[in-house]
């Protein structure tokens, strides 16, 4: 697999590398838009991605996997949209706490079935007709496992719900001004439920896309911290689904092209030291916050629980 | 008066013990879920927990083993109080703990190894005191430099402190990597092929002493543990006993009304994450010298803090966010981290089942802080007011989003 993504062009890795991100942030944006700080994500896609691992250890059955990944992932977000709606919990802390959850229980659930990291048939690449045969064109877009195709079709798929139906209605004004929206009869709690669980279903679908088309192992801590970064993206792409699917690219690339650090010190004859090539995304989001921060609203009731007759 | 001064008086106990309550049943109900999931492995709870005790508590060097753990735990969680108490979540520990670290193993060895500073004292002459307070010192500055970026962000520019700190754990895991494969790696190990990314040893005048006198078998606890109890005390008066530390908790409590009392929102929230980041700092230059004696990295954050700078957050929450409570909580993550590896010695539960059941204690803790508040607003007796009919004003709504 590390071959595989060397020897393809780095526009082809990172379009496939940011199918994790895209994924994860998709959902948390949902969550987000709606007023939920669902900080657990990384903890999310360790078990889903542990999920969609197992079930195709054992039945070798690819879409059996997903289906773990989602259902796992859409439970979790059910759990925390039980701690951050009804019990509302500062939505922070209880993320670090829901992501140390993951952590240990994937690890623990590995080592007790598992053991050892061994390689499965993950997704295989699609061929296209006549697409995946274009020059260039075809290697970099059109040659890809299903989970990238699927993830990039959400993104539209997104912006449509959150800014033409109904229901992406409903979840701006709940995130927006959870009072006016209860007065004209929405139910925040049932919107902020929806959404939280739909973007721990989406989490676990990037967990899944890790460890069963991307990597097709599973391992202690698989996710590296990526939920995390997810949630950031969420911020950086200012909760909306294209700028998210944006920000996802731009780490992406950076992870392609660390990758490929040394094949490109070699042909500009320049040396950077590879952990500087590591911690640009990082600083480059840091940077993109600031000015973010200053000219996009957040949704205003983001991360603040809602009850009647308060404030 | 005195009537009234009573029922404060009993009031503040009930609040005291009802949390106590709460966080006990936290624990109960966090330990309940983890019997359930050792059943489900097949293995018996009981053993299990006493395996745990036994492995925490049993013999002399697994006491000493159980507080060194828990040092770290302290140091972060004591900064954890401080930071949560003036509303800042700050989740940048482990980055701290890694820079404090750096910057402790860093004046370690340059008072030995770099060209002398002064003319004509010959190293060995520094005395042990002074080395180590400016190891701590330097350590506990990097760290409140580290955390006081995520603040200035914040204070400032209005960005989010969560994902500001989660960003530089990540860039001080790469400085750290960068640093140890360049500057600070070990001198012997630049020949090999193979390096193994880590700085060289510190010298015994460095180091931080051993604690010995409670036991004739050698353990590895040493005086970190004592510089964070006094922390802790040190940071209680700090927290209650001072103007400072007033404002940080006013503004934790509500930044709006600090705002109209005068107070400068802006620059609390600056020092409470510098005081916060400054603790993380601590506890990663006391690992160095006081237990580790080098830094070496396995490339990950874990593998040096071994996740000290999220469970000192679980550290914090369970000591009430109090920096004295702080101490038995530690003692108790700790030991719960030191008998796990005996579970899984000895009744092959895998060791990660308490990272899990800590991912439990904290979604308990902060989720049934809804019934002490409940409780307590039932009590302020604050006859139930209308909801303000009228919809917030443009510019109020605004202020709110600029947050």
């Amino acid at each position: 697999m590390i071959t595989d993504i060397l020897k393809a062009s780095v526009a082809a890795s990172a379009i496939r590398l940011a199918t994790p991100y895209i994924f994860a942030s998709l959902g948390e944006t949902f969550g987000q838009r709606s007023g939920v700080l669902n900080l657990g994500v990384d903890g999310i896609m360790l078990l889903g991605a542990f999920a969609a691992y197992y079930a195709v250890f054992e039945t070798g059955n690819l879409l059996l996997g997903v289906l773990a990944a989602l259902i796992v992932g859409m439970l979790l977000g059910l759990a925390m949209a039980f701690i951050s709606v009804t019990l509302q919990a500062e939505q922070g802390i209880s993320g670090i706490g829901l992501y140390l959850f993951g952590l240990g229980l994937s690890e623990l659930l590995f080592q007790k079935t598992v053991v050892t990291p061994t390689p499965i048939d993950g997704f295989p690449r699609v061929n296209l007709p006549i697409l995946t045969d274009l020059p260039v064109l075809g290697e970099i877009f059109f040659h890809h496992n299903l989970l990238v195709y699927i993830a990039f079709a959400l993104v539209p798929i997104s912006a449509f719900v959150l800014n033409r139906t109904t229901f992406g209605l409903q979840i701006r004004a709940v995130g927006q001004n959870p009072e006016a929206a209860d007065a004209m009869g929405i139910s925040v709690a049932r919107v902020r439920y929806m959404t939280v669980t739909i973007g721990g279903g989406f989490a676990g679908l990037a967990g899944a896309s890790l460890s069963i088309a991307l990597l097709n192992i599973f391992q202690s801590n698989l996710t590296a911290g990526q939920g995390f970064i997810a949630v950031a993206l969420v911020y950086f792409g200012a909760w909306r689904p294209y700028w998210v699917m944006g920000g996802a690219l731009l780490f992406s690339t950076v992870n392609a092209l660390q990758l490929q650090v040394k094949t490109i010190e070699n042909a500009l004859g320049i040396n950077v030291p590879s952990e500087f090539a590591v911690m640009a995304p990082y600083v480059v989001t840091i940077i993109t916050l600031i000015f973010a921060s200053k000219r996009v609203e957040q949704p205003t009731a983001l991360t603040k629980p809602f009850e009647r007759g308060e404030s | 008066m005195a009537i009234v001064r009573r029922f404060l008086n009993t009031s503040k106990l009930v609040n005291i013990s009802l949390n106590i309550t709460l966080l006990l049943l936290a624990v109960g109900a966090a330990l309940l879920v983890g019997s359930v999931m050792i059943m489900l492995m097949d293995a018996d709870p009981i053993k299990a927990y006493q395996a745990l005790y036994e492995g925490a508590f049993g013999t002399t060097n697994s006491r000493a083993e159980t507080l060194v753990k828990a040092t770290p735990l302290l140091f972060v969680g004591i900064g954890i109080c401080v930071a949560f108490r003036g509303g800042v979540i700050n989740v940048g520990g482990e980055g701290q703990m890694i820079i404090g670290a750096l910057a402790g193993v860093w004046i370690a060895l340059s008072l030995d190894t770099v060209p002398r500073f002064i003319e004509n004292v010959p190293i060995n002459d520094f005395p042990q005191i002074t080395v180590v307070t400016l190891s701590l010192l330097a350590g506990f500055l990097a760290g409140a430099l580290w955390g006081g970026i995520a603040g200035v962000l914040k204070a400032y520019f209005g960005v989010n402190e969560i994902l500001s700190t989660i960003m530089l754990n990540q860039i001080a895991l790469q400085l750290m990597n960068y640093l140890l494969n360049g500057v600070l790696l070990d001198p012997e190990q630049k020949d090999r092929v193979n390096r193994i990314p880590k700085t060289a040893r510190i010298e015994e005048h460095a180091k931080l002493p051993r604690i010995d006198w409670f036991s004739d078998t050698p353990t590895r606890l040493h005086a970190g543990l004592i510089v964070g109890l006094a922390l802790a005390v040190v940071v209680y008066i700090l927290l209650w006993r001072t103007t400072l530390g007033y404002r940080i908790r006013a503004v934790g409590q509500s930044d709006r009304a600090s705002r109209y009392a005068g107070i400068n929102v802006k620059r609390q929230v600056l020092y409470s994450i510098l005081i916060s980041g400054g603790c993380a700092g601590l506890a990663g230059a006391v690992q160095v010298i006081g237990l580790q004696y080098r830094l070496q990295t396995d490339g990950s954050a874990a593998g040096f803090t071994g996740n000290a700078g999220f469970n000192g957050i679980v550290a914090a929450l369970f000591g009430g966010l109090h920096p004295v409570g702080t101490i038995p909580a530690s003692v108790f993550f700790g030991a719960l981290l030191i008998g796990a590896q005996s579970i899984q010695r000895e009744v092959q539960v895998p060791a990660s089942l308490i990272t899990t059941l800590n991912g439990l204690v904290v979604i308990f803790v902060v989720s049934t802080q809804i019934f002490t508040k409940r409780l307590t607003k039932r009590r302020a007796s604050v006859p139930p007011q209308p909801t303000p009919a009228t919809p917030k004003s443009l510019p109020a709504l605004q202020e709110e989003a600029a947050k």
